[in-house]
């Protein structure tokens, strides 16, 4: 789950990092009252969940309340990538000498945590890690000693500091990964910190992603997960999420139906071989009930540009018995409006197919015969 | 013989009592799996399918003999699950588990890499080495014995290519799903290595997908080091539209690693054919397997 950038700000204040001063605000009267508050020249950024916001228009700068409130409002009237922008951060502008980066998140391979910091922060740290990869720092965390302060200290000297800024450079790094612990984050990143004029640290930018996996033990961020997202998903979308279902829109106008990423995947994969544009992706998981295969097929069939739906099930946990009785509860729900095209194989086969061939609905054995089936249809125009 | 599990592995089963647990724990004892025990904390001295079940590892260990665990438990225990095996000794440990917390995976992993455990997961199928042991969730009628090894991060893709095999007539020796989960115990190098030293396996397949970069250090790791038995890949998500980046971070692990068609090419530059579908996978290596025969004059089949 990512959170909006004032929200990480608040858990990384809460933690003793610095920020910068500020306020979220919904009308651009509060974006006045906010920018008369703080007193100096102030930065206006947009609060959406993507990456690229600056370089979209979704930052501008201030110089006084008249402005602010002019590109507050002109901020809150507009889409950043696709996506509307319903608040917007005031917050004072950073006298900078020096934008750093500095993160902490999950290195697959090394199978840990690692620390990642740079002297060159900013918009342009991917291009800088692929271009000049000798100026990226990083540090993996032993999980069985943690990220210590000695890492810390080592990683503020790497990126030039001594003394007394060494110090307190590396105590914010600690803090960070403090955060990143706490809070389940998959990434915890400050994007620039800046060092001010004064010589100063405070975190710019952040940017939290907490671990799905983990929400349950996260109490502080229950209940929030669709209000968040709520205004980029398409009703589809909306309703995988209530039914726990994996699904993604695409163009197509081939449904498919699937359990286990990869197979999904690999399904996307072979209508595209043969000539076919794929509706969505989705995953209905592991162990699948009827009662949730049924509400799988509810979803597709309910995006009118589907104009055949192939149901792609190989069963380990799953088990096609259910899988067949979903499909028959979806049937005698809301009958079959487009044709449906079935491949349906592995555990509790022979009960699945009774069950689905007493019903008069045909089965295939393999899934390319049954994509290549699906996409004719498709082509037919169902 | 197959690769870390065999007709001499004795297991214990955590998590027995649930429907999961239950269910498969008669599907690996039918495959003539050696179960020995189950523990589930609370249902101590129950049965399940004639299994005698323990409140703790350390109980179960007392009374048999076991070297491996499958684990069962939901995502929130599946950590101390796992601890618990580790810690009572066992050294391989199987995670059926999914949305397992990756805080907690990397706990796990550390554990058992300092007391040199295997870990296989979280969020797998498991792992079945064909006529001996299967520890795992998978349909056992796809499978068919044989000398090919499977290495996949899909459960139902594997399902899908070793189906290809069978039908071909190319057995399997061991199959095994890493995992899908961003932290999981095996990395492919780590299984070649092991396909590698089993006289059974005569050759490898690796089912990979986007994301990480599993597949691209496998392709570099058989550039490098030459790996002596044919290995055949498939990448699924071609086609997949981008999908959720890590943000800055992520990228800058990754560099352009990931996609389908980095894995791809790097498992071409490396000399491993890669299959466009899933039914090629077989008939690329029937194909491979037939010419090194020729080569070989039938002679390696004899070893």
């Amino acid at each position: 789950m990512k959170l909006f950038e004032y929200e990480a700000k608040e858990i990384l204040s809460k933690y003793g990092i610095p920020t910068p001063t500020g306020g979220l605000i919904t009308s651009p009267k509060q974006a006045r009252e906010t920018a008369e508050r703080i007193k100096s020249p102030v930065v206006v950024k947009a609060q959406v969940l993507v990456a690229g916001r600056g370089k979209a228009g979704g930052i501008l700068f201030a110089s006084s309340p008249a402005e602010a409130e002019l590109s507050s409002s002109k901020l809150l009237s507009s889409k950043i990538k696709g996506i509307k922008v319903q608040s917007v951060l005031v917050e004072e502008q950073l006298s900078i000498s020096k934008e750093l980066y500095f993160s902490i998140t999950v290195d697959r391979s090394n199978r840990s945590y690692v620390a990642i910091a740079s002297s060159e922060g900013g918009v342009e740290i991917e291009e800088i890690a692929a271009a000049t990869p000798e100026k990226i720092i990083k540090v993996l965390v032993d999980p069985l000693y943690g990220f210590r302060s000695y890492h810390a200290r080592q990683i503020a000297k790497k990126l030039g500091y001594v003394g007394s800024q060494m110090r307190e450079l590396a105590a914010i790094f600690l803090k960070l990964y403090r955060v990143a612990m706490d809070c389940d984050a998959e990434l915890c990143e400050m994007n620039p910190i800046v060092e001010t004029s004064e010589g100063k640290f405070v975190a710019a930018d952040a940017r939290l992603i907490i671990d799905d996996n983990a929400l349950y033990r996260q109490s502080n961020f229950h209940g929030r997960l669709t209000k968040i997202d709520g205004d980029k998903l398409t009703s589809q979308e909306l309703e995988a999420q209530k039914s726990g279902l994996a699904y993604v829109k695409l163009d197509g106008n081939i449904g498919v139906i699937g359990n286990g990423a990869g197979l999904v995947m690999a399904t996307l994969d072979a209508i595209k071989l043969y000539g076919g544009n794929p509706a969505n992706f989705l995953d209905v998981g592991g162990g699948a009930s009827s009662d949730k295969m049924a509400a799988a097929l509810n979803l597709v069939l309910s995006d009118h540009r589907v104009d055949v739906v192939f149901i792609n099930i190989l069963g380990g946990i799953t088990r096609c018995d259910e899988v067949a009785k979903g499909i028959l509860e979806a049937k005698n729900r809301i009958g079959f409006v487009k044709p449906l095209v079935i491949r349906l194989v592995g555990t509790n086969e022979r009960e699945g197919r009774r069950i689905l061939t007493e019903a008069g609905i045909p089965i295939l054995d393999s899934m390319e015969e049954a994509a290549e089936k699906a996409v004719g249809i498709a082509k037919v125009g169902g | 013989m197959g690769i870390f599990v065999n007709a001499s592995t004795k297991a214990i089963v955590q998590g027995i009592t649930g429907t999961q647990g239950s269910f498969h724990t008669r599907l690996m004892l039918d495959y003539g799996t050696q179960i020995v025990a189950g523990v589930t904390p609370g249902k101590g001295g129950k049965k399940v399918h004639n299994v005698p079940v323990y409140d703790a590892v350390e109980e179960a260990l007392q009374k048999h003999e076991a070297d491996t665990s499958i684990i069962f438990v939901p995502a929130p225990f599946a950590a101390d699950a796992a601890f618990e095996a580790l810690e009572s000794g066992l050294k391989t440990i199987v995670i059926i588990t999914e949305h397992v917390p990756v805080k907690d995976a990397v706990q796990v992993m550390a554990r058992a890499k300092h007391q040199g455990a295997v870990v296989i997961g979280p969020n797998t199928p498991g792992i079945i080495t064909l006529g001996g042991c299967k520890l795992g969730i998978m349909p056992v009628h796809i499978f068919k014995r044989g000398s090919v090894g499977i290495a996949s991060r899909s459960g139902t893709l594997t399902y899908e290519i070793a189906t290809g095999l069978s039908t071909m007539g190319l057995g399997q020796s061991t199959c095994l799903g890493l995992g899908g989960d961003p932290v999981v115990g095996l990395s492919f190098v780590e299984v070649l290595k092991e396909f590698e030293k089993d006289e059974q396996t005569k050759a490898v397949v690796l089912i990979g997908e986007i994301g990480g970069d599993a597949e691209e250090r496998a392709a570099s790791f058989i550039s490098n080091k030459g790996y002596a038995k044919p290995v055949v890949a498939f990448v699924a998500g071609r086609t997949a539209p981008k999908g959720k980046r890590m943000g800055h971070a992520g990228a800058i692990i990754m560099g352009k690693a990931g996609t389908a068609q980095s894995k791809i090419d790097a498992f071409r530059e490396a000399n491993v054919s890669v299959a466009e579908k899933p039914s090629d996978v077989a008939k690329i290596l029937a194909e491979k397997l037939k010419r090194r025969k020729n080569i070989f004059g039938g002679a390696e089949s004899e070893r």
